[in-house]
């Protein structure tokens, strides 16, 4: 308990537990909307970002903000233009993206320690100004959701009605992915752009099971969130192990307690963990 | 003669160039009540999704209420099938049905009581009222049609369009769906999409043959044997007291 006296230690709590409210958020409707793979596009081509700004010399985190948003905008208008063909243009994207950032680096005077916090985050090393920034984000995303939340309940579950009644779905898709761009580079230091997906789909698919409703889904994965993220912290610092790396074993291994659990009491949770779609 | 409600003008549509719908031509009168028939894969519901605006047609003009039907989307409802929507979504049956008065709440984050009441007052008409609390998903297939039904006559349309609404219903409500559509005939033009003629009960009164081309046809003169035609397959011919009523053979161009 002792640890909670130190800053450092204090700033990750209040960093982990506030991505983890955003990421909860944003990765239910990454979940019901099948874009998880589109997000994976996203996280992993914002290296590129990365890269260039310690190419160029500049703040990385504007230069993953300004790529990761780039590239959700083109992922985004790909995936409305052909939705049938957006996996494979994305898969493109997502290996373009972190090879172009590796070259970045690999041109970029001297040698960055840092790349690393990058890829696997570095929570313990989040700095104040970083907390606004999530703060932000999240007034952001409460912001969207307050205007939004039944033209994103109606496009998930039915587009084409959506469409109909007048919801604006096209504008709402892009708006979603850029959404998911800010979480990614918000998430970023805390688990780092590879595992940026496990907090946006296991509390979210882990949620679903007991959720009636879209709302309550997301107040869960919130939940859930905050709580790996706080026992995934602990557990790093009392077995010093990457904080990152933890707190998703931590998410992971409830992610498989529910489906064992599911098994055994099928009628608390539904059958969309044994049958398809 | 009053003004068409739809008027399609030599309206073309393939989908990645292959043709589904060639020079179709329709106009429908204010307060018909059309039946789409023709086979699967014929392009019925790639017609009624250009009518409603869903889709855009490679050529040719579509007009609903004289304008481009983006304009007048409040005045549209929409039955789909129930095949394309998303499952394992959780999502109670109320909130299905309020999403029919998305047109109506503007801005707003939440959905108005008003709109609840509409929303219960639908789902009552449907017979579905006790089930407003269950997620949908728990539903059978006859069952989420009828909330879709709901859903539609919620945003108060002055155009409905079925798609397949029999297919997975049962006998009993079935007949309940026709008193309920013939009802609601009486103040608005409904568009029943089937591959099923015993669609053809006595409520329909009007019939477009659509398999690529479209083919229409006046109340006057249904039967089955010309229908057989347009099909070129076999029918299920389950369709009660309809023989006395003749189609004119198509005129082939």
């Amino acid at each position: 308990m002792e640890a909670l006296g130190y800053e450092f230690m204090q700033n990750a709590i209040l960093a982990g537990l506030l991505a983890g409210i955003a990421c909860g958020i944003v990765g239910c409707l990454v979940v019901v909307n099948r874009i998880v793979f589109l997000s994976g596009g996203i996280a992993h081509a914002t290296y590129g970002g990365i890269g260039l700004a310690i190419f160029l010399g500049f703040s990385p985190l504007l230069g993953a903000v300004g790529f990761s948003v780039v590239m959700a905008l083109a992922i985004g208008f790909i995936s409305l233009k052909n939705k049938t063909r957006a996996d494979t243009v994305v898969g493109v994207l997502w290996a373009l993206g972190m090879g172009f950032g590796i070259i970045m680096l690999d041109l970029a005077p001297g040698y960055n320690t840092d790349v690393m916090s990058y890829l696997f985050g570095s929570i313990l090393a989040v700095p104040r100004s970083d907390i606004f920034l999530i703060l932000l984000l999240n007034i952001v995303i409460f912001i969207v959701m307050g205007l939004f939340y039944k033209d994103f309940l109606a496009l998930s579950y039915d587009e084409e009605f959506a469409s109909l009644m007048g919801v604006p779905v096209k504008f709402l898709y892009i708006l979603l992915m850029i959404l998911i761009a800010l979480c990614v580079v918000v998430v970023i230091r805390v688990v780092g752009l590879i595992l940026v997906i496990a907090l946006f789909t296991i509390s979210p698919y882990i949620s679903e099971q007991y959720s009636k409703s879209l709302k309550s889904m997301m107040l869960l994965s919130v939940i859930l969130n905050c709580v790996f993220t706080l026992v995934g912290l602990w557990l790093s610092y009392i077995l010093n192990l990457t904080s990152g790396a933890t707190i998703i074993m931590v998410a992971g291994f409830f992610f498989f307690l529910s489906l064992v659990f599911c098994r055994f009491f099928k009628k608390k949770c539904k059958e969309a963990s044994t049958s398809q779609g | 003669m009053q003004k068409p409600v739809i008027q399609l003008n030599n309206v073309w549509f393939s989908y990645n160039d292959h043709p589904v719908l060639t020079n179709v031509n329709l106009e429908i009168a204010q307060g018909d009540f059309l039946a789409i028939l023709g086979p699967n894969g014929g392009g019925k519901t790639t017609l009624v999704k250009l009518i409603l605006g869903l889709l855009k047609p490679d050529r040719g003009t579509i007009l609903v209420f004289g304008n481009p039907p983006s304009h007048v989307a409040k005045k549209l409802g929409y039955v789909p099938q129930d095949t394309h929507i998303n499952r394992g979504f959780p999502i109670s049956v109320i909130d299905v049905t309020l999403m029919g008065r998305l047109g109506y709440s503007g801005r707003r984050w939440r959905y108005s009581p008003e709109d609840h009441k509409i929303a219960r007052e639908a789902l009552e008409k449907v017979g579905m009222l006790e089930y407003r609390n269950h997620p949908i998903d728990h539903l059978s297939g006859g069952e989420r049609q009828r909330i879709f039904i709901a859903r539609a006559l919620v945003s108060q349309p002055e155009l409905l369009f079925l798609d397949e609404p029999t297919s997975s219903v049962d006998q009993e409500w079935q007949t309940n769906l026709y008193q309920l559509l013939k009802k609601l005939n009486d103040t608005i033009t409904i568009v029943v999409v089937s591959h099923d003629i015993s669609i053809l009960s006595s409520y329909v009164k009007s019939v477009a043959c659509v398999n690529r081309n479209l083919y229409y046809h006046d109340a006057a003169e249904i039967t089955v044997e010309s229908l057989d035609k347009v099909y070129h397959c076999p029918v299920e011919l389950i369709a009660h007291g309809l023989p006395h009523r003749v189609l004119k053979t198509h005129k082939e161009n």
